[in-house]
């Protein structure tokens, strides 16, 4: 198999959080190196404690086995640290139709949750603020729209 | 790197991965506990970063120096003479207050030094705190807010901040003591000065209690210990429990 046919196949992975989108759309996907009837692949956690990492690295295992590689191997890589600003607009498009809010500004060391401006993925107003901080999983915080009045969950910029 | 170093290099990795697996361990306690859902669920995602955090730097702390061992080794077999966190970190969760003054001086902490850790000479390290510093900087601002909300709240929230802002202060100095060990990363760039970051800390700090009207204690007596592996009766107890499992049933896995 080749390379790129090997990436495509791999854009099949779901994120196990968000189902919407693959591991290759968020960025987690960072690197594929085959050696004959061997894989190496290369991922990069998006949070220090994502539960999901787990996961993600035995779908890569079972997918490439069941295409026909002998072994796989899955390393975790931590630099260059993941971004939000790596996820494809494509994917941001994927999550504002799934109701989830995507970053909305460009990932940067001092967190301003309280004067950026999200847009709900609902009306797309933005006339929203946020309840919690944290929400059902370590990457998004729980926001609700003044608009539509729906509550909505946000993808914190990262 | 000489072996010194190495030495010197994996205590330091102790302590911050230690610093994060018992504040991962108090914070959890929080768990169905919290004054109400959404706290306890940010709790919970707290407590969730910190035992991330825990695992990255025990692992790599397994690695530096002499036998090799994995992260799940050094959270399960170690007694509390081998640990090196902070001392505020290991004390009883108390009441709500308590753990948002507690949070509150750990955060400010946590921000500033892996602030000063992603210019890291250790390339490890330097990428694990650029993602480390945005987590820590999120558990600041969240532990602000509440310092706030209960500050201005009520005469007893504000009363019950002012008690733990005072009984927690005593174990605030000890987070920038500078050991030999800490002079050594420092000659080698790859830990930063604590003096320093004292001062930013305080600055940190005094901007918070600037708009909830609390202040700065006078300095009394400080607690000290952890750096030598010295602690608190309360460690012993909390790794009774965590260690439970895994000193009952050795390599039990699941
Ligand atoms: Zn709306």
């Amino acid at each position: 198999m080749e390379h790129t046919a090997v990436l495509e196949l791999l854009d099949q992975i779901p994120d196990p959080e968000i189902p919407v989108v693959s591991i290759r759309e968020m960025g987690i996907l960072r690197k594929v190196e085959l050696k004959n009837n061997h894989c190496d692949v290369y991922i990069t956690p998006t949070y220090t404690a994502c539960p999901a990492m787990a996961m993600i690295a035995s779908d890569i295992e079972a997918l490439l086995k069941s295409h026909g590689f002998k072994s796989v191997a899955v390393h975790t890589q931590l630099s260059p640290a993941w971004s939000t600003d790596w996820m494809s607009e494509g994917a941001r498009q994927k999550l504002r139709s799934f109701g989830i809010a995507p970053p909305a500004h460009q990932a940067c060391n001092s967190w301003a949750l309280e004067v950026m401006q999200v847009n709900c993925p609902n009306c797309g107003s933005n006339n929203t603020s946020v309840i919690s901080k944290f929400g059902s999983t370590a990457c998004k915080a729980l926001m609700r729209c003044e608009e539509c009045l729906e509550p909505f969950d946000y993808f914190k910029c990262h | 790197m000489t072996m010194e170093l190495k030495e010197a290099l994996q205590k330091f990795l102790l302590r911050l991965g230690d610093n994060a697996l018992i504040q991962g361990q108090r914070l959890s306690e929080w768990c169905s506990r919290a004054p109400m859902l959404e706290e306890d669920i940010a709790l919970s995602n707290l407590a969730l970063d910190h035992i991330g955090r825990a695992q990255v730097l025990l692992d790599y702390a397994g690695h530096t120096f002499g036998e090799i061992k994995t992260a799940d080794e050094l959270a399960f077999r170690r007694s509390e003479r081998e640990y090196y966190n902070f001392l505020m970190a290991e004390l009883p969760t108390g009441n709500f207050a308590f753990t948002i003054a507690k949070q509150l001086f750990l955060s400010a902490y946590e921000d500033l030094l892996y602030e000063a850790l992603c210019e890291s000479t250790d390339t490890h390290l330097s990428a694990f705190s650029l993602k480390a510093v945005k987590e820590a900087r999120y558990h600041f601002s969240h532990a602000a807010d509440w310092c706030m909300r209960l500050g201005l709240g009520t005469a007893e929230s504000h009363d019950k901040m002012v008690d733990a802002i005072h009984d927690l202060w005593a174990y605030t100095h000890e987070f920038f003591e500078m050991s030999d060990c800490d002079l050594l990363l420092l000659q080698h760039g790859i830990a930063p000065d604590q003096e320093k970051l004292k001062k930013n800390w305080l600055d940190k700090i005094g901007k918070v209690f600037m708009r909830t009207g609390f202040s700065i204690p006078q300095d009394t007596y400080q607690h000290r210990g952890s750096r030598q592996g010295i602690h608190t009766e309360h460690l012993g107890h909390l790794l009774c429990e965590m260690q439970y499992l895994q000193r009952s049933y050795p390599d039990a896995s699941w």
